[in-house]
């Protein structure tokens, strides 16, 4: 075994287009310790890791993996050097057996290149028993619940005998017992000198596990600690940086009229009856008020906005009154009608068509205005109303006639946002509504927000930019595990509590985050 | 001044009916040059021409509709046999009025291609499952309706003798020629179908809900289309226009053939394929099928003129349908 780093990275650069997102950051992991990654959403996190992992290969910056120069080319490449990785999502194939995902690129072949199948399933069982983990080897993949498939998905990577694993979020999908007995066989691989990367958003995990701690925020690496060095108040600190001045702009106070009533809403989790994603949430949207949804990936935030239009179709319990009315949750169509409209943080794939042109896009949602008899389009009318308002919108495209597929993200996302205001919403819920966007489109769409507030529209707002949060909202609610983990009225709330409350953590600055 | 006319140029090339048209003009150039000794000049030719693709471009207008949803329709060759058989059986052995008998083949039509989009629409079966089913039990149908025999205008009466009658007059009709025998009416029925395709994918809210279905299903969703209805209206769309075709079949053949219309669709998924629209969906034209019904029927003119082999003719029909798609994504790839 070396005595030297396992991996050292130095001044790691990465741009994405015309946008760099790691601006020179330095890590290293010596073998025997937990690095954990903390960071924001957005703040580089994956990146570095997609390059450690052969994901990403045209990056500059000094790589080295057991004191020895790297650039892997593809994720195999990487695997062979003792690299293994446990994504966010996984990469097994549901239609195949356990043994079979084992295996996947590793078969264990015989003279003539026949797989060995009596070899590879005792090696499976072999392998998950000394994990603790009893699952039939030629059981299907796809029917394993989902927090076996995980163990599975870590136990082929601890197979490989790799001695450094990354860990992306890997508790997400996981019970207490079952992150527990993650936690053990995390301790287990630490005593034996792997080395290993942690990536997550929890408090309580970041200080059970870690060794040492790396701060990113917005591509810059801020600074490498040990965790008593780092209380989580200076952590949570370094996550979010400094406050910015907060952009007051002239508004009118919020009516008091309620626009939006929820009470006790929730959603269950699919594949696990005894979770939910959305927890007995209750709040109040008042009209022409801006009510911001702080959480961290997997707090429920998008099913919140999911659900109370419509999008989740049964699995939701709970009563909402929409403009005083009872409103029962029916389905995107009705929702839309009844002036309740959804902007999902996916404009790819849950939003535009890209070959569609840009006045069908954007009027696509809204086409009840433009119609005669019979479904006969009024097309100059809505031709009309759509230039109108790219005109306000700013939209800079070739043509309105254009396939979305040719303008720039933010103009795409400036397409789907007239979509979404076009039939006259009395409620708009945006989720992660400047995702994708450059600052200049990013300025035009806190624009249009501001007006449409001004009109009397009620926004329910999910960013995972705080800035952008706390400009905008007028109270901010954190979600935590589908619940409320606090509520902020406007200028009351800093980014550190909103982070520490985010994380499952009551108050910055307060110590521990263990027991 | 240049550089703008140069960017116009582009932009002209980038278009797919740019690009499908420039195929057509090349199949109607390798037709001039190869004219089988002037024949390809005359009118007659050409009007053959037309009169033997209307059926597979009615065929192609329904299949153009159900391939922009991001699908496709495998039964229209067994819809239009069925249709074919009822239209015969309603009009020969019954002696129904054309009046009557014509909206209930379309009606026939409609409720199989709606049984498809249900299915479809409702049950998550892939399209080209469900409409494969629909091929086989269709053609089933067909035989029964039938009783597995040609329905012709020699009529069995209830006491075992047969007898000769004539055919109705709308058998005439549609099988002849209008404008001093310039074009036939099968031709005009094409055209129409055209028309009506165009209609519904470019000015009715019902085509912005198939593009948007086909381009995006879970957006369109999102956004307040009904997207099942949607898809149901597709398929039934495609099983009207293969009734049309079928009427079309039997009174060409002069009787209903169960058998008729083999493989039909696969020669009307190559039409709509060869104009431009992609079996990806959320986008093509029924502009661009015609353009390609066109382009097909030129190919096949072009070599029964030259008396080519049906060996070659079937070797080249392949070929050339790689190369025009091939020609079509020759665009560089879009970005995102």
């Amino acid at each position: 075994m070396t005595t030297g780093p396992l991996v050292t990275m130095r001044g790691i650069r990465k741009s994405f287009g015309p946008v760099e997102v790691l601006h020179g950051v330095d890590f290293s992991l010596q073998p025997g310790e937990v690095h954990v990654l903390a960071g924001e959403n957005g703040a580089g996190k994956s990146t570095l890791i997609n390059i450690l992992c052969g994901v990403i290969d045209d990056f500059s910056g000094e790589l080295q993996v057991h004191g020895r120069q790297q650039r892997f080319t593809d994720p195999m490449d990487a695997a062979r050097t003792g690299i293994a990785t446990i994504h966010q999502e996984l990469s097994l194939i549901p239609s195949m057996s356990v043994s079979d995902n084992m295996f996947l690129g590793h078969e264990a072949t015989g003279r003539h290149g026949m797989i060995d199948f009596a070899y590879q399933e005792s090696e499976t069982v072999r392998v998950l028993g000394e994990m603790g983990i009893e699952i039939a080897p030629h059981s299907l993949v796809e029917e394993l619940p989902i927090a076996s498939q995980q163990l599975l998905e870590i136990a082929r990577a601890l197979a490989r005998d790799a001695d450094v694993i990354i860990f992306d979020e890997p508790t997400s999908a996981l019970n207490e017992r079952e992150v527990e007995f993650l936690f053990e066989r995390i301790h287990t691989l630490r005593s034996r000198g792997r080395g290993i990367v942690y990536i997550t958003h929890k408090m309580e995990e970041i200080y059970r596990l870690a060794d040492r701690i790396t701060v990113l925020r917005d591509g810059n690496c801020m600074g490498t600690a040990k965790p008593d060095e780092l209380p989580p108040g200076e952590l949570v600190r370094r996550m979010v940086g400094r406050e910015l001045a907060v952009e007051e702009t002239e508004r009118l106070s919020p009516s008091g009229a309620p626009a939006l009533e929820v009470s006790g809403l929730c959603v269950a989790h699919p594949d696990q009856a005894d979770r939910f994603l959305v927890d007995g949430m209750s709040f109040t949207l008042q009209a022409g008020e801006i009510l911001g949804l702080a959480g961290l990936q997997g707090s429920g935030t998008s099913q919140l906005l999911h659900a109370l239009f419509g999008a989740l179709g049964r699995d939701v319990a709970g009563s909402v009154r929409l403009l005083g009315e009872p409103f029962t949750i029916v389905g995107p169509r009705d929702s839309v009608e009844h002036g309740l409209v959804l902007l999902t943080n996916d404009r790819k794939s849950l939003g535009l068509a890209p070959e569609m042109e840009v006045v069908h896009s954007a009027s696509l949602a809204s086409l009840a205005r433009f119609c005669g008899r019979l479904g006969w389009l009024r097309r100059n009318e809505e031709h009309d109303a759509v230039e109108k308002l790219a005109h306000e919108f700013n939209l800079s495209a070739p043509s309105l006639d254009a396939p979305v597929r040719t303008l720039s993200g933010g103009n795409q996302q400036k397409v789907y946002l007239a979509r979404c205001v076009l039939p006259e919403p009395r409620v708009l819920l945006l989720d992660e509504p400047t995702r994708g966007v450059d600052v200049g489109a990013k300025a035009d769409i806190y624009r249009l927000m501001r007006n449409w507030v001004r009109q009397g529209v009620s926004i329910l707002l999910i960013t995972s930019e705080m800035e952008e949060l706390l400009s905008l909202s007028d109270r901010v609610l954190v979600m935590h595990e589908g619940r409320i983990a606090a509520e902020f009225g406007r200028g009351a709330a800093t980014k550190d509590e909103i982070m520490a409350a985010a994380m499952g953590h009551a108050r910055p600055g307060e110590q521990g985050g263990s027991e | 001044m240049r550089e703008a006319s140069r960017k116009q140029l582009i932009r002209l090339w980038a278009m797919p009916v740019t690009r499908a048209l420039l195929a057509l003009l090349l199949m109607i150039v390798i037709g001039c040059l190869f004219n089988s000794d002037g024949a390809f000049f005359r009118w007659s030719v050409h009007r053959d021409m037309m009169r033997q693709v209307s059926v597979y471009g009615i065929l192609a207008c329904g299949m153009t509709v159900v391939i922009i949803t991001a699908g496709i329709d495998l039964s229209v060759s067994s819809l239009l046999a069925l249709a074919a058989v009822v239209f015969a059986w309603f009009t020969l052995p019954h002696g129904w009025p054309a009046v009557i008998a014509i909206p209930l083949v379309l009606l026939v039509g409609a409720a199989l291609g709606s049984v498809s989009g249900t299915l479809v629409a409702r049950m998550g079966i892939q399209p080209f499952i469900v409409t494969l089913a629909m091929m086989v039990f269709a053609r089933g149908l067909a035989k029964v309706v039938s009783g597995g025999q040609k329905v012709t205008n020699y009529v069995t009466e209830a006491d075992g003798s047969t007898r000769l009658i004539e055919h109705p007059p709308i058998y005439d009709m549609i099988d002849s020629r209008i404008i001093g025998g310039n074009i036939s009416i099968v031709t005009i029925v094409f055209l129409l179908c055209v028309l009506v395709t165009w209609i519904v994918l470019a000015r009715l809210r019902l085509g912005r809900y198939i593009y948007a279905v086909g381009g995006n299903k879970e957006g369109a969703r999102l956004s307040g289309v009904p997207v099942r209805r949607t898809l149901i209206a597709a398929y039934a769309t495609s099983g009207v226009f293969a009734a049309v075709a079928g009427i079309c079949q039997a009174a060409q053949e002069t009787h209903g053939d169960p058998d008729t219309g083999m493989a039909y669709e696969l020669d009307a998924i190559a039409m709509v394929v060869i104009g431009g629209t992609t079996l990806a969906g959320g986008k093509g034209s029924v502009v661009l099928t015609l353009i390609g019904v066109l382009t097909i029927g030129y190919l096949q003119k072009i070599l029964s003129l030259n008396a080519a082999p049906e060996a070659t003719r079937l070797m080249l029909t392949g070929a050339i349908i790689i190369c025009a798609v091939w020609f079509q994504r020759g665009r560089k790839r879009a970005r995102d």
